[in-house]
């Protein structure tokens, strides 16, 4: 029962941080972006080709930090892998959605589509379809409580490691959007982008604030999944439903409405696990945002719509 | 002579998946070309309707569901009822709410049936799929050339049938609701159309189009595994509508008939240029070619090969 739910909320952290960079974009730029999971791949083998780049540089970085399972190198690699996914998010805007803005949202959706799939593939081509891993260094879970109470519960470090870093880049964000002038002007432009520009914010630096935090965001869930689950070419299309069912319970929008239905999301997809079996994990976030759907589509935060 | 029988029979094979396809963007053209739908999860409903007409038609098989040995024909109008329903579940979900809801909850199912396919083994076969899928009239005309002239002969009937259908449609009144609810929701509100309703029908009818037209695929290779149903179909029919124009029936057709074309041709150039040993590759490089293409002609011709047809209703 207790690793349910803990397992839920390892998973729940990644798709929360997935969550919110799709959540802004749909909310500013008011269209549903398929190839935001795509950007959650790359940013893992961004961050892999990198660590491994740094470990060939210099071999003490990949000398385990204490209880984790990576060292100096992959935190370094996490870094770069941010800047290098939010350039990606931007250069895809430049080279193909600012062109179709004037076209209309739903040629913005295919256009991200068929970029999901170029992308895809791309990382499928250059890197194989075989799972990789940042580490081979294996960890011994750590035992919570023993199995007496309420069925035990056993994390790992790095698991922790996840679940911590999240909540600070979430709170990290949520200071921004809430205190400084850019984060205020997104807001502005999320609840009224007519208002918003007629009191003097440039929509340009908007939707460029909007690419590079999603990318960012999009490169800590990618890294977050490749150290508690493993990398693979498929897991951006794998993610992208949890990411939309989270996005819509929360409210479209709304970073806290995200993070909670990325939250909500990964217990359903760690409860059903244990009742139905791991095959059908995807099918429970689709339970979700059916259910949803039905009973309160503007979600569990949303005010507009 | 033989070599000649070789391109005929390649040619009647190419023809015969490219007029399947027809079918399917058909309906894809009906939901997102006439009103506005916009479907992400066209695999999953194709997929529906080749799995569906495959477990009635084929016979009974020991630790398998289904298998009931139906004829063809009925197999066909099972998948079109049966996708038909899986259309009216999820559009009664999403066609109330904002448009790309209805984007996200396609693209769900897609996903969902794509996962029951391959683990449900009981019912689909699970990654191994179906086989010995009945081929009709195959008792009288064997399994050769004959065969499959016969099956292009039949799935052209089909196509043509359901171009002229749609046509009809989509000039009556109708279509032109249709139309008006794209354009101007809030005006044809207030003329008293329901939109929801007008929506739903449109986007049953498309999805018992890609049933029929999964069905014609299935019932010609006479096998199907979940891995001919992946998103990369949706994207192929999408460029197909795309590409041809969407708005448009004579588009649809021809964009499906190109784009197959166009996609054999690379996936051939890149076979005979690739070594053995990279062909998964060279698979990968053959998506994001199209995927690209798709990107071209969005920025450059969004309008497609043909455009849309500006219809005029025949009834006044």
């Amino acid at each position: 029962m207790l690793q349910i739910i803990a397992d839920g909320l390892i998973i729940g952290s990644v798709i929360s941080l997935g969550a919110i960079g799709l959540s802004l974009t749909l909310s500013i730029m008011r269209f549903s972006n398929f190839s935001h999971g795509e950007l959650l791949g790359w940013g893992s083998y961004i961050a892999l080709s990198a660590s491994a780049a740094f470990t060939a540089a210099n071999a003490s970085l990949a000398t385990p930090l204490g209880p984790f399972s990576f060292g100096w190198g992959l935190l370094a690699a996490l870094l770069l892998a941010c800047v290098l996914t939010a350039g990606l998010a931007l250069l895809l805007d430049f080279i193909l959605f600012r062109r179709l803005r004037k076209q209309g949202f739903i040629t913005l959706v295919i256009a991200s589509f068929g970029a999901a799939l170029a992308l895809r593939n791309l990382l499928l081509f250059w890197y194989g379809g075989v799972p990789r891993y940042y580490s081979d260094n294996l960890q011994i879970s750590l035992p919570i409580l023993p199995r007496a109470v309420w069925g035990g519960l056993r994390v790992t470090a790095d698991q922790l490691f996840v679940l911590a870093l999240t909540l600070v880049t979430v709170t990290g964000l949520h200071l921004f959007l809430r205190y400084s002038t850019l984060g205020r002007s997104m807001r502005a432009t999320s609840l009224n982008p007519g208002l918003a520009r007629v009191s003097g914010i440039d929509p340009e630096r908007v939707l460029r604030a909007t690419w590079i935090i999603g990318g960012l965001l999009a490169a800590v869930a990618g890294v977050f999944a490749g150290i508690t689950v493993q990398i693979r070419p498929t897991m951006g299309v794998e993610m992208l439903l949890p990411l939309f069912a989270a996005v819509i319970l929360g409210g479209v929008g709304s970073v806290w409405g995200a993070v909670l239905g990325g939250l909500i999301v990964g217990l359903a997809e760690s409860a059903s696990v244990s009742i139905v079996g791991a095959e059908y994990r995807a099918a429970a976030a689709f339970m979700v945002l059916i259910l949803i759907l039905m009973v309160r589509p503007t979600g569990l935060f949303g005010e507009k719509h | 002579m033989p070599d000649f029988l070789g391109w005929l029979s390649y040619g009647s094979f190419f023809l015969v998946f490219a007029s399947s396809f027809a079918i399917i963007v058909l309906g894809l053209n009906l939901q997102w070309g006439f009103t506005g739908l916009f479907n992400v999860g066209v695999a999953g409903f194709v997929a529906l309707g080749a799995y569906t007409s495959a477990l009635v038609t084929t016979p009974h098989m020991a630790g398998r569901l289904g298998g009931l040995g139906w004829p063809v024909a009925a197999g066909w109008l099972a998948a079109m009822g049966i996708t038909g329903l899986a259309g009216l579940v999820v559009g009664a979900v999403a066609l109330r709410l904002r448009h790309d809801y209805l984007a996200i909850t396609t693209f769900g199912i897609a996903v969902t049936i794509q996962l029951v396919a391959n683990n449900a083994t009981a019912l689909t076969g699970g990654p191994f799929g179906v086989q010995f899928i009945p081929k009709p009239f195959q008792s009288w005309l064997g399994t050769g050339l004959p065969w499959t002239l016969a099956y292009l002969a039949l799935s052209l009937t089909l196509l043509a049938i359901v171009y002229l259908a749609l046509e009809r449609l989509v000039r009556s009144p109708w279509g032109r609701v249709l139309r008006a609810i794209r354009e101007d929701e809030a005006a044809a509100a207030s003329l008293g159309k329901r939109p929801f309703f007008f929506r739903l029908q449109s986007f049953v009818i498309g999805s018992m189009l890609m049933g029929l037209g999964g069905a014609v695929y299935a019932h010609f290779v006479g096998f199907i595994a979940p891995e001919d149903f992946l998103p990369i179909l949706t994207f192929q029919l999408w460029a197909m509508l795309i590409v041809g124009g969407s708005g448009n029936n004579r588009g649809a057709v021809l964009g499906a008939f190109v784009v197959w074309t166009f996609w054999a041709a690379a996936g051939g150039l890149l076979r005979g240029w690739v070594p053995q040993a990279e062909q998964a590759r060279a698979a990968a490089l053959q998506v994001v070619l199209i995927g690209v293409l798709i990107a071209f002609m969005l920025v450059l011709r969004p309008r497609g090969l043909l455009g849309e047809e500006v219809a005029v209703s025949r009834h006044g």
